[in-house]
């Protein structure tokens, strides 16, 4: 990356101040390099600095290759970083596999007794320190190679003289649970890191964080997400575990006994989000979610809660596809299935969270189109957002907290379920009807009272009855945020985790002189009205998105924006490597595209 | 379950304590879609005397079904009802259940919803002991879809998809229903009504997941399925002698269910065992009483300061 500029050696005992910093530990799953990151991105979050990690999990049960990258940075981190400041290799494959993610004239910490071959290229710094030994030595006999992480954490803090006094903290209170020797040990092996003597090396040191004072956290995606469909009021749901939702489940399984709730583990994905059917069908705001083999699998159940108009959430976090594709990567290729996936005209609401902590915010939309709308709602996250972790400010929950509520008031005589002059509420069990008739929730086509019709206006009606929310959520959608100029000769469009790099290419196609700008688009379905007077603005609009442009060379949204307006200023930028996007990747597609406009 | 969530015993409700008597005019809705003579009627009609003679709060009854003939139960029931999806009426019935302990839900379906294509939803809800009502209105034969072969047909006999007679072996609803942890298990005919109802109403009275089969005619697709267990056309009713049959001993009942067709009649197995509606409930009161009357927005408030 970039802005950090730190060339060693040089003399030891200046300390160079860095705005950014990126490092990558790249060694196995089991080596702990996780809880290194997710340590200093706790840090960060009480440092008022900004932080974005990133990792690769392999889909495999006993662990192997792994990488956590943590990117510090003083004011706002978009990316987890193209290229890396700081590589720490614990294996030759480790080395190997990783030193190309080192920019010009990086650093590198490698294990002395794994690591033999060193490339002598791009200027880079070489420390070899025998992690192992180091390790085993501080904490004593048979400690073998565990703590090597938190030795090399040590190391990290000194070389960037990080808040030791913050972390020893925060190390405390995470092992402080467990047994004793625990802490002592990880707190032995970090001390020796921090204390060993690397030798001629510059050390940094991060310029003070800019966030904004107040409170601060720090966590990934899934926790965020989990978190938010507990202030909007989500008290029941039910799943089928599948990487990388999982954690979802397992948060809402633990955690809504003690909202008085239940989270029911379903044999499959089918009976899962029949389950939360019932669950909204018996007055709840209920929720279920999966990831994109498991939507598929909930899409017959999906349609019937469009047809029978019951306010469900659905969460999807996103993995490469198609099939069983790459459990473990990052891909945005289900939009159109969360759309238009089930059988006949369902009409249904998708959003998209843009980072960790929108993540929270999301939830919180979601329950609130799903119980005004009575309709399924689906929220496309994505394995990037659901694993990495920011800080950013803590939800003020007395201004977003949503009471669940369980509406059993008795309904007058004229009270329908399915009234075609307005939206659907409808009247669980429990509720006495006025009128001596109890409605019916169907699948079939029905009248206004659910009872079965297969009459031809009466279906004519029912489908603009349910297409009408539609519409008018479109009509009360806030525009879309605009990062830059309201015109311009591009406009970069992204949604979901491909936001915080298409809102750095942004800046720096900006910086380079370009008139260009950037939207992050929530509602994707159905889009904005607003959107209209946003797009009109610019010459072009490139859609960036980690999903294939296919047989017509437009990705999925970029098609249905080409499909809404008819315009071709409508561009993509594609890519289904399972990576995030580079920020140099969407610089480069954007600039072809004004090329060739310029053409 | 929720003491959390608010219940707001609605004023009205409470305000009117005259207790109404349920009565067949109240519980008729739609008139059945069924052929004339299909057992399924007895059926109806039966369940509409049950629930009169429980008098079980009119809006506090929930009916749902799957797809199928008899899985339109729902329509024809003037309560809270919902007609689902082919084969998912099981899991949605979990989940009204388990989010609303205060309502009583029933399912019916047929042979094709319950055996077929929700097969593992059957298995996973006895085994869970959700405290539900099922009855399946078995009728050995795919009626709605015009005559196929069913999971229960018997071998060698012709359909549309088996046109020189089936050939795969039919389950055995009383075994599988054992082998899959359900605590209350009967077999009863819609067209012996006096034990329809024995049988209906002490599937509703178990504290637990009950489950019926219920031999219904398919008087278009498959008449005469169930002569042999039709006194008036020549067939036995065998009642199973509970002063013989140990209803708690499960290998006894494994035996019982291997009598040749037409089998035996009457309630295979019942045990008490805790409900999941039961199990949750505690682990929602022991996670509570830890919590020492904490509001919930303060117990997420916490769970954040701990994230800093």
């Amino acid at each position: 990356m970039s802005t950090a500029t730190a060339s060693a050696p040089s003399s030891s005992d200046s300390k160079k101040t860095l705005r950014n910093a990126v490092i990558r530990f790249a060694g196995n799953s089991q080596d702990g390099i996780q809880s290194i990151g997710g340590f200093l991105a706790r840090l960060a979050g009480r440092t008022a600095q900004e932080v974005m990690t990133y990792m690769t999990i392999p889909a495999t049960i006993s662990g192997g290759p792994s990488i956590f990258q943590v990117h510090l940075g003083s004011g706002e981190v978009l990316t987890a970083g193209d290229e890396a400041d700081v590589l720490v290799a614990f294996y030759q494959h480790s080395y190997d596999g990783h030193f190309n993610a080192l920019r010009q004239g990086g650093i590198c910490l490698y294990d002395s007794a794994e690591v033999k071959e060193i490339k002598h290229e791009k200027g880079v710094f070489h420390i070899g320190i025998p992690f192992t030994a180091a390790t085993v030595e501080a904490i004593g006999g048979s400690a073998k190679d565990r703590g090597k992480n938190m030795f090399v954490l040590g190391l990290i803090v000194s070389v960037f003289n990080l808040d030791k006094e913050k972390l020893v903290g925060i190390i405390s209170r995470q092992f402080g649970k467990k047994d004793e020797s625990v802490l002592r040990n990880a707190l032995l092996a970090f001390d020796a890191g921090y204390a060993y003597q690397i030798g001629d090396i510059e050390k940094f040191a991060l310029a003070p964080g800019e966030a904004d004072s107040g409170h601060r956290i720090s966590t990934d995606g899934n926790q965020m997400l989990s978190l938010g469909l507990l202030a909007a009021g989500v008290r029941y749901g039910a799943a089928y575990p599948i990487t990388p939702w999982s954690s979802i489940m397992e948060t809402l399984r633990s955690e809504l006994p003690k909202y008085g709730g239940i989270f029911v583990q379903a044999e499959d994905e089918l009976a899962a989000v029949s389950m939360a059917i019932g669950e909204a069908f018996a007055g709840h705001l209920s929720m279920t979610g999966s990831s994109g083999p498991g939507l598929s699998l909930k899409m017959e159940a999906l349609g019937y809660a469009s047809m029978a108009e019951l306010p469900l959430i659905v969460v999807n976090v996103q993995r490469g596809g198609p099939s069983t594709g790459l459990p473990t990567s990052v891909e945005q290729s289900d939009l159109m299935q969360a759309i238009y996936g089930s059988h006949g005209d369902t009409p249904r609401f998708v959003l998209a969270p843009k980072d960790v902590e929108d993540c929270f915010y999301i939830a919180l939309e979601a329950g609130r189109i799903a119980r005004k709308y009575s309709s399924p709602v689906i929220i496309l996250s994505d394995q990037a957002l659901s694993s990495r972790i920011e800080a950013f400010e803590e939800p003020d929950l007395d201004k977003h907290w949503v009471e669940p509520t369980l509406d059993q008031t008795p309904r007058d005589a004229d009270w329908k379920p399915y009234p075609l002059d307005k939206t659907t509420q409808h009247a669980p069990p429990g509720t006495k009807m006025a009128g001596g008739k109890y409605p019916h929730i169907s699948g079939l086509e029905h009248d206004e009272w659910g009872h079965p019709s297969g009459n031809a206006k009466m279906h004519q009606q029912m489908t603009n009855k349910r297409r009408q929310k539609l519409l008018d959520a479109a009509a009360e959608f806030p525009a879309p945020e605009v990062h830059g100029d309201a015109t311009g000769d591009a406009l970069i469009i992204a949604w979901g985790s491909a936001w915080g790099p298409a809102k750095e290419a942004c800046d720096r196609l900006r910086s380079e002189g370009h008139k260009v700008s950037a939207a992050n688009i929530r509602h994707l379905h159905p889009l904005p009205n607003k959107l209209d007077g946003v797009l009109a603005g610019f010459k072009n609009v490139v859609c960036v998105e980690m999903n294939d442009f296919g047989a017509y060379g437009h990705g999925q949204l970029a098609m249905l924006l080409r499909a809404k307006y008819a315009d071709p200023k409508i561009k993509s930028v594609c890519k289904t490597d399972g990576l995030a996007f580079r920020v140099r990747e969407i610089v480069t597609g954007v600039e072809k595209h004004l090329a060739a406009g310029q053409a | 379950m929720s003491t959390a969530v608010a219940t707001p015993e609605a004023p009205a409700a409470a305000a009117a304590p005259v207790v109404e008597k349920l009565t067949k005019k109240a519980l008729t809705a739609d008139h059945p879609t069924w052929c004339p003579g299909c057992g399924d009627f007895a059926v109806l009609a039966m369940f509409y005397r049950v629930l009169e003679k429980l008098n079980i709060p009119q809006e506090k009854i929930v009916v749902v079904a799957g797809i199928g003939c008899s899985s339109r139960f729902p329509y024809f029931m003037n309560t809270h009802s919902l007609h689902f999806i082919h084969g998912r009426a099981l899991p949605l019935a979990t989940g009204v259940s388990l989010s609303r302990p205060d309502v009583h839900v029933f399912v019916f379906g047929g042979d094709g919803d319950g055996f077929s294509i929700g097969g593992n939803h059957l298995n996973h809800a006895a085994r869970k002991n959700v405290k539900l009502t099922y009855i399946i209105m078995d009728n050995f034969v795919y009626g709605l879809t015009k005559n196929q072969t069913s999971p229960t047909t018997p071998i060698g006999r012709k359909s549309k998809t088996d046109p020189t007679g089936a050939i795969d072996r039919p389950i055995n609803p009383m075994k599988q229903l054992l082998a899959s942890g359900a605590t209350f298990i009967a077999r009863t005919h819609a067209a012996q009504v006096k034990h329809m109802e024995e049988i209906f109403t002490r599937a509703i009275n178990h504290d637990g997941f009950s489950v019926v089969e219920c031999l219904s005619e398919c008087v278009m697709f498959y008449p005469g399925a169930f002569d042999d267990s039709t006194p008036r056309k020549g067939g036995t009713y065998e009642l199973i002698d509970e002063t013989q049959h140990d209803v708690t001993d499960d290998v006894a009942a494994f035996k019982l269910a291997d009598y040749l067709a037409p089998g035996k009649f009457g309630v295979y197995y019942q045990v008490n065992r805790p409900t999941k509606n039961a199990l949750e409930q505690k682990w929602i009161d022991d996670t509570q009483s830890k919590l020492g009357g904490v509001s919930q927005k303060d117990i997420l408030r916490k769970r954040f300061e701990a994230m800093r």
